[in-house]
């Protein structure tokens, strides 16, 4: 067994690059959840403080409880995981069978079906507020978590649509054929082997859909007056708030997505086509 | 167990016809092969039995049964894929009860069944693994003892040796081959390996073009090729085939400066066409290399000789066409040698020069 030769200098010096910039993305991304972190679990006292310590030096819950605690936060909690799950539930309920549908059957339209999927998202929501406002009220869909959840389900839909598709196009259709040939139905064979097989995927497209319903601020704010979710409350309040409210409500806010970037991103990457181990 | 009739069954994909009015008779416990190039229609045809694929004109029966119009699972099939997708979810052992369990049966006959098909296939030891813990030959194992677990009147299978690495491949013919005829099951078996056809099959239907050219046993289907692609397709090196033309009203038959005289079947097909150019077709065994004329022989002059162990291949120019021919291993031929082709006359095929059929 020979040693393999070292890569000549120039690749080297390019790794070196690429690493550097790796590291540079990443901490601009990672410093500053680390500072609203350190803030969010220090004392008040300190989060006046100045200069604002890098490293925390006491740790405690004061900062956080203050914030849950704070008048109307626990109610748009409440109303953004409602509004998160109606939104998970109906996208996929409608996402996933065309999802399925794309992946496998050629019919006619399919390409154009396709980009008219996308072209969904070509509207800014800021342009229709005003007669989605109108309709809305005349709908008696104002002001309410479903209403807020039709919406984000309107938004999230072509993403979950051309996630699920690549989803069941890695489920090969011999699986269900021969569950057929065994004695299944198509919904039996769909129900116990592919749709089994998909799971993890289609988990990991429900949670991408929650996290976009719990993030989306604009729609909500616009759409809502008591009833608000967290970001729309958040953003109404941010600004006029002590400053300790300020770094618990950022961090409370950020912990989900990075929760979610943990668990999923294995599947992330396996749905935009780079494997991951 | 069952015949399985098919009545002019036709299948189109858009503007392509993949299968073109087919009609053919499998006997109960026949083992056939469907036998042909990549988009001959042979998987469609099968997939049409299967009732995987809805038939666009014709019939399909399983004895006396009309399965034209019933979804697959009331065929009573089961079916071995190329892929032989294997549930990944599942371990081997309930790979196998699969369709067992979709037939509801007891718990106890379960077990018994899955162990026997498993011992049949010598894959007990794997039951409780996972595929992706499997190499792609004992999945393949898995697959088939899926398919003769559970009770069904035909077991069709697309192309289930043709992932295997060749080695496996050799092994697992013969494998199947025993096992098929311990089943005493009606088989329906999709290859485009000659090779396996004529292995394995009680009878071969050669397909070209969504249409079947020949059903007959493995050896009259190599001997007496029914077409010019059947005697093309079958057989390494395939069949030879060499301008010629009947004369005397079919008494003989000249090839270049050679004249042959016909006997048998051939000599009655010459007869009934009288005199006309045809294809003449012949094996590379059943040409003779001599190194000096004779009365019925063919010049030419060999090109490549290539020692193949049991016997030589020789490449030979004559003026007609490059003609491959057999020689005994211990022939002294050299490359750039002249050479003289005596042919068997009992061994040749006359076809019709124009649409390739055999006369």
């Amino acid at each position: 067994m020979t040693a393999r030769p070292a890569p000549p200098l120039s690749r080297r010096l390019s790794r070196v690059l690429v690493y550097l910039a790796a590291i540079l993305v990443a901490l601009y991304i990672l410093a500053p959840i680390y500072l609203i972190a350190v803030m969010a679990f220090s004392p008040r006292a300190v989060v006046y403080g100045y200069p604002k310590p890098l490293l925390p030096t006491q740790i405690s819950l004061e900062t956080i409880s203050f914030f849950i605690n704070s008048y109307g936060i626990l109610d748009s909690v409440k109303n953004s995981v409602l509004v998160a799950v109606f939104t998970l539930v109906i996208s996929l309920a409608i996402g996933a069978p065309a999802g399925y549908a794309l992946a496998r059957y050629i019919f006619p339209g399919g390409d154009i079906y396709r980009i008219l999927i996308l072209s969904t998202r070509a509207f800014p929501v800021v342009i229709l507020s005003i007669p989605l406002i109108t309709t809305y009220i005349s709908w008696g869909l104002d002001d309410s978590a479903l209403g807020v959840a039709l919406l984000h389900t309107a938004m999230a839909l072509p993403t979950t649509i051309l996630v699920t598709s690549s989803i069941f196009v890695g489920v090969s259709k011999d699986l269900e054929e021969a569950a057929m040939t065994m004695g299944c139905t198509r919904a039996g064979a769909f129900r116990r082997v592919a749709l089994p097989l998909a799971l993890p995927g289609l988990a990991a497209s429900a949670i991408f859909t929650f996290m976009l319903s719990w993030n989306e601020v604009f729609a909500a704010a616009i759409l809502t007056l008591q009833n608000q979710t967290l970001p729309a409350r958040l953003i109404v309040q941010l600004n006029q708030s002590p400053i300790p409210f300020r770094f618990a409500g950022g961090f409370f806010i950020l912990v989900p997505a990075i929760v979610f970037m943990l668990f999923a991103r294995r599947y992330l990457f396996s749905l935009w086509g780079v494997k991951l181990r | 167990m069952a015949e399985i009739r098919i009545e002019n069954v036709r299948k189109e994909f858009g503007k392509v016809v993949a299968v073109k009015d087919v009609s053919l008779v499998i006997p109960d416990r026949e083992f056939i092969v469907l036998l042909g190039p990549s988009g001959c229609g042979k998987t469609t045809l099968l997939r049409c039995i299967a009732g995987l694929e809805q038939v666009d004109g014709g019939r399909v029966y399983f004895g006396d049964r009309d399965v034209t119009d019933l979804p697959v699972r009331q065929r009573r099939i089961s079916m071995v894929f190329q892929s032989y997708a294997v549930f990944p979810h599942m371990t081997v052992f309930e790979n196998i009860a699969f369709g067992l369990r979709m037939q509801h049966k007891p718990d106890v006959e379960v077990k018994r069944r899955v162990q026997a098909a498993a011992e049949l296939l010598h894959i007990e030891e794997l039951l409780a693994r996972y595929p992706a813990q499997l190499s792609g030959g004992q999945r393949q194992r898995v697959a088939v003892a899926r398919a003769i677990a559970y009770d069904a009147d035909v077991l069709l299978m697309d192309e289930p040796l043709s992932n295997l690495d060749a080695l496996l491949r050799l092994e697992m013919r013969a494998e199947l081959k025993r096992l098929i005829e311990e089943l005493q099951t009606t088989v329906v078996y999709v290859t485009h390996d000659q090779v396996e056809a004529l292995s394995l099959g009680d009878r071969i239907a050669v397909m070209k073009q969504g249409e079947i050219l020949q059903v007959d046993s493995p050896l009259t289907v190599y001997d007496r090729p029914a077409a010019h692609f059947v005697g093309s397709f079958i057989g390494n090196p395939p069949m030879n085939f060499l301008p010629a033309r009947v004369i005397d009203g079919g008494a003989g038959l000249t090839v270049g400066e050679a004249r042959l005289m016909l006997v048998g079947e051939m000599a009655d097909a010459a007869r009934r066409v009288g005199s006309q150019e045809v294809w003449l077709g012949i094996r590379a065994e059943n040409i003779e290399p001599l190194t000096g004329p004779g009365p019925t022989t063919l010049p030419g002059r060999i090109l490549v000789v290539e020692p193949l162990g049991s016997h030589t291949l020789l490449t030979v120019r004559t003026a007609e066409a490059m003609i491959k021919v057999n020689a005994r291993a211990d022939a002294p031929f050299r490359a750039d040698q002249p050479v003289w082709l005596k042919l068997s006359a009992d061994k040749v095929r006359l076809l019709d020069k124009t649409t390739g059929r055999a006369l």
